[in-house]
């Protein structure tokens, strides 16, 4: 079986290397949902995943679906010297996003114009902090998702 | 630990894009100068301090040298955030009696393109980095461009501050001779013409890539005496790992623009009979500009949000509120993860920088911003 992303125009991109703590989050991606985890004991999510709550140390946790509506927190925009892959796409915007359902957990992401559009299908520099934006999936590999972000 | 220990000793290679000599040979000839420096014998070396990321092993360093029996070594993690850590850790193994020379260095050739950020990376990226690599967050410098946008959304400030900070560096480089921009002065058309690396980040943003090697030698106060040198006391170090800190990427805590560095400062200041206002020169780490303007802030010499107008009207220049980066830091004298920084506090306090900031009595170095950090606070006695 070829990786889904072999000679696309995502070929190169960097992915996950899907590890305890991450599988809960990528595998929802898999299946086209945004998933962030909480602590099953006192209820506080935590972003990026990790065994124990630093808030009441409970090992229990929970996985939350989130509505995928986010705002963005901070961007940047890449200029080459980039890993070839990347540098093909630049200039290209990458954000920061707070998610609206939980404004705690922050997510680095992209502003595109789809799931499946490229790093620069968007002009970078009309990305602006508190843009609202939407969550959509971008396939890199047959068991990698990318969360990336839509305009609202 | 007040002003139990000193620096005794100080001592570099050259600085520049290429050097010749291997990393060994470099870390061999930085100790080797900042030993003579101090007057006392290689075989008396009986402490080794140095960076989880430092690629010359302490058994090489003490059987090049012939320490007689080496009896405290010991490393601190966190690439730039390591070095007053380690000259730190190595005062506190002296003070407490487990060693009595030792004996902190970095050697990196940096300007190599092996050594560059991507060399050797993989399609698949784990730990932390699985959470920002993917969507081409790729480089130290887009770690702190995504900070800095936030930074000047929040406070105001614009790329003119960060042009204050390039400039400042810049100017004092122009007076020290082994800086490596020493005979390129730069100009604010200069910065603002340089190209774009991360926006809001441009080429003159960001630090140079270097080849070289420092050294440090520390020994108790009591044997600071003797030495050649007048000593630079270690009056206060101090490290810190903030709550829910993530190294580089800190993007994910409640305040991501309240770095280390303030609870890094809280306990320097704590263990230090003067205070902020009481700091004569500062070497704030500089692998990018806007750190510097996190440290002011972070340190205690202004309010938060407050760096950038701290940064107007030469207010960090030699003759400014705050003169920083003496010689030319990490952006306009040389990067070795801020080793070049220790050196040139130790040489304010000895009144031999060619940035010179008259009677300086107290002097603040600081290791990176924006990961596990560390800081000293140097004084004249
Ligand atoms: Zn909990």
């Amino acid at each position: 079986m070829t990786d889904a992303a072999e000679a696309g125009p995502f070929d190169g991109m960097l992915k996950p290397a899907i590890d305890d703590d991450s599988r809960p989050f990528w595998e929802a991606c898999d299946r086209g949902e945004l998933r962030i985890q909480r602590c099953a004991a006192c209820g506080v999510r935590r972003m990026p995943p990790r065994p124990l709550c630093p808030h009441c140390r409970s090992f229990e946790t929970a996985w939350d679906v989130m509505s995928g509506r986010a705002t963005v927190w901070s961007v940047l925009v890449a200029h080459p010297p980039l890993l070839p892959a990347y540098g093909d796409q630049a200039p290209y915007n990458v954000v920061v996003v707070a998610l609206d359902d939980d404004p705690s957990i922050r997510l680095v992401g992209n502003v595109v114009a789809a799931g499946d559009a490229p790093l620069d299908s968007i002009d970078p520099h009309t990305v602006e902090i508190g843009d609202a934006v939407t969550v959509a999936f971008r396939r890199l590999a047959d068991d990698v998702a990318l969360p990336v972000w839509v305009p609202a | 630990m007040r002003d139990a220990t000193a620096i005794v000793g100080i001592g570099n290679t050259e600085y520049a894009k290429a050097l010749d000599r291997p990393e060994k040979v470099l870390a061999l000839e930085a100790i080797l100068a900042a030993l003579d420096d101090a007057g006392i014998d290689p075989a008396d070396v009986d402490g080794l301090a140095s960076y989880t990321m430092e690629g010359t092993e302490e058994i090489e360093i003490a059987r090049n040298l012939g320490c007689r029996a080496v009896t405290w070594f010991g490393q601190v993690g966190y690439g730039g955030g390591a070095g007053c850590g380690v000259v730190g850790n190595a005062a506190m193994a002296v003070a407490s009696g487990q060693c009595d020379v030792a004996v902190a260095w970095r050697s990196r050739k940096r300007g190599a393109a092996a050594s560059r950020p991507w060399a050797g990376v993989r399609d698949r990226v784990g730990g932390n980095q699985q959470w920002s690599r993917p969507w081409g967050l790729l480089r130290p410098v887009d770690e702190i461009a995504m900070l800095t946008r936030r930074y000047l959304h929040e406070y105001g400030g614009s790329r003119e501050h960060l042009c204050n900070v390039a400039m400042a560096a810049r100017g004092h480089a122009n007076r020290n001779p082994a800086a490596t921009m020493h005979a390129k002065p730069m100009t604010r058309d200069d910065y603002f013409a340089a190209r774009w690396i991360s926006e809001p980040l441009c080429l003159f943003d960001n630090c140079l890539e270097t080849d070289g090697a420092g050294a440090v030698v520390i020994v108790r106060a009591d044997r600071a005496r003797d030495c050649r040198t007048r000593p630079a006391y270690v009056h206060s170090w101090a490290q810190s790992i903030p709550l829910d800190h993530q190294t580089m990427t800190n993007f994910f805590t409640d305040d991501p623009l309240r770095g280390p560095a303030w609870d890094c400062a809280a306990k320097l200041w704590a263990g230090a009979d003067v205070g902020p206002d009481d700091v004569d020169v500062a070497q704030l780490y500089d692998a990018f500009s806007p750190l510097v303007l996190l440290s002011l802030e972070g340190y205690g010499f202004c309010g938060r949000g407050e760096a950038p107008g701290f940064t107007e009207d030469g207010g960090i220049a030699l003759g400014g509120r705050l003169p920083v980066n003496t010689s030319g830091g990490g952006m306009s004298e040389a990067y070795v993860h801020g080793f070049n920084l220790i050196i040139e506090a130790v040489r304010q306090v000895r009144g031999t920088s060619t940035a010179q900031v008259p009677d300086a009595e107290v002097s603040l170095v600081t290791s990176g911003e924006g990961v596990p950090t560390s800081a000293l606070l140097l004084v004249r006695r």
